[in-house]
């Protein structure tokens, strides 16, 4: 597992085409690891009859809300949590 | 003119429209195919069907209410959700990772798949259409406390809102805050407090009635 | 960035929440056992159940109930599959 608990991370931005779990709305957004869940099957390639492996390591990463949407109307500290998988994650500057 | 003015001693027929969509022929189709060309067995539709009914959210319930009242029961179920369900003899269902979280005075949250559904249902039974709806999945995540607040949840300001959005294999439960009034229920009469909205985190548990003087 | 029909989240909506509630219909439970099954045989796992899912033209998506969803799926993974021939469900119901 590349990241830790605490680390800010950026999501990538990068289009893809087929199945792939990673909402739209977080593409390229700044966010930090909350939990390591560990290695699980890869649901881009098992989608189309692969058996996903290697698996891939997931992490539930938390992003504040007012960094996501432009006019979030709720208050400074509100978050949003993802759980997005490795190879969707950078290091952020 | 039918004027139900009448004594209501017989029982009436259930009111169907008598319209199902088409899907519904297809499906009932599609499964007599499949059984015929033995892909799959009719008794394994008949187990899927009995699993799915069995379920309620009084598993869930029966979770957050133990950990009301042991606190180390929640340490647990805080680290392995899982784990702690299948110490109660609860079926967690097929995620390898259920993960509870703990409402506060501080912190509130609210799960959402803006996805598909993904749902804690062996814990909490099939999710309501509305948790399925395109609105919910879309504002779930981008104006949760205006979806709080149709549900009917006022969250004072300084209360910081968490939506968790599933989009993996991971299932997200909420442990919804003990009520004040309720020291001295059981176990069992606090389960009952614990509404399937509320472990979704779109409700407060139900108030304890208050106590006859 | 194109969003795929399914990817919801934050997407523009005026619509309210409709919080009325259905018990499932016998067909919907069904075709959530079939899935099952079919997973249970390794015919369609999940993410091969969404990935169909999200095959679906944008109006027929938004349209269809959710299991209307899953079922369309089903159908377009095992015909993928070779596991029903293409028109054999319609041939079937004499459509």
């Amino acid at each position: 597992m590349r990241y830790r608990p605490g680390q800010r991370v950026r999501v990538a931005a990068r289009p893809h085409e087929g199945h792939h779990r990673t909402p739209g709305y977080v593409k390229g957004k700044i966010c930090s690891v909350h939990r390591v869940h560990g290695p699980f099957t890869n649901p881009e390639t098992r989608a189309y009859g692969m058996d996903g492996l290697p698996k891939q390591p997931l992490y539930l990463v938390g992003f504040a809300q007012h960094d996501v949407w432009p006019d979030y109307r709720g208050q400074g500290d509100d978050r949003i949590y993802v759980d997005l998988f490795e190879h969707w994650l950078e290091e952020a500057e | 003119m039918n004027e139900h003015d009448h004594d209501h001693d017989h029982s009436h027929t259930p009111i169907t429209n008598g319209h199902e969509p088409a899907a519904a022929e297809r499906a009932r189709a599609l499964e007599r195919l499949l059984v015929e060309k033995g892909v799959i067995g009719r008794e394994d539709v008949r187990e899927g069907i009995d699993w799915l009914v069995s379920r309620s959210p009084a598993d869930g319930a029966r979770i957050v209410a133990r950990a009301w009242v042991d606190p180390t029961f929640k340490q647990r179920l805080l680290a392995n959700a899982r784990g702690a369900a299948l110490e109660l003899g609860l079926d967690p269902g097929p995620s390898r990772v259920v993960v509870a979280v703990e409402n506060t005075e501080a912190v509130h949250h609210m799960v959402v798949c803006t996805l598909c559904s993904c749902y804690p249902k062996a814990l909490l039974g099939p999710p309501p259409d509305w948790y399925k709806s395109l609105p919910y999945r879309s504002r779930a995540v981008s104006d949760p406390r205006g979806v709080l607040s149709e549900f009917g949840v006022r969250l004072e300001d300084d209360v910081e809102v968490r939506v968790l959005d599933s989009t993996a294999d991971i299932r997200y439960l909420v442990i919804p805050r003990r009520p004040a009034g309720c020291e001295t229920m059981s176990e069992e009469e606090l389960a009952a407090l614990v509404t399937r909205d509320s472990m979704i985190g779109v409700a407060e548990p139900a108030a304890p009635a208050p106590v006859a003087s | 960035m194109q969003r795929g029909v399914h990817d919801r989240g934050g997407s523009p909506t005026d619509a309210p929440i409709d919080r009325t509630e259905h018990e499932l219909a016998d067909w919907e439970l069904l075709t959530d056992a079939l899935v099952r099954a079919l997973d249970r045989r390794d015919l369609v796992n999940v993410d091969e159940l969404r990935r169909g899912i999200e095959s679906m033209p944008r109006g027929e998506y938004e349209r269809a109930s959710y299991y209307e969803r899953w079922l369309y799926s089903v159908e377009t993974i095992l015909t993928e599959k070779g596991v029903l021939a293409r028109g054999e469900l319609d041939a079937r119901l004499g459509a």
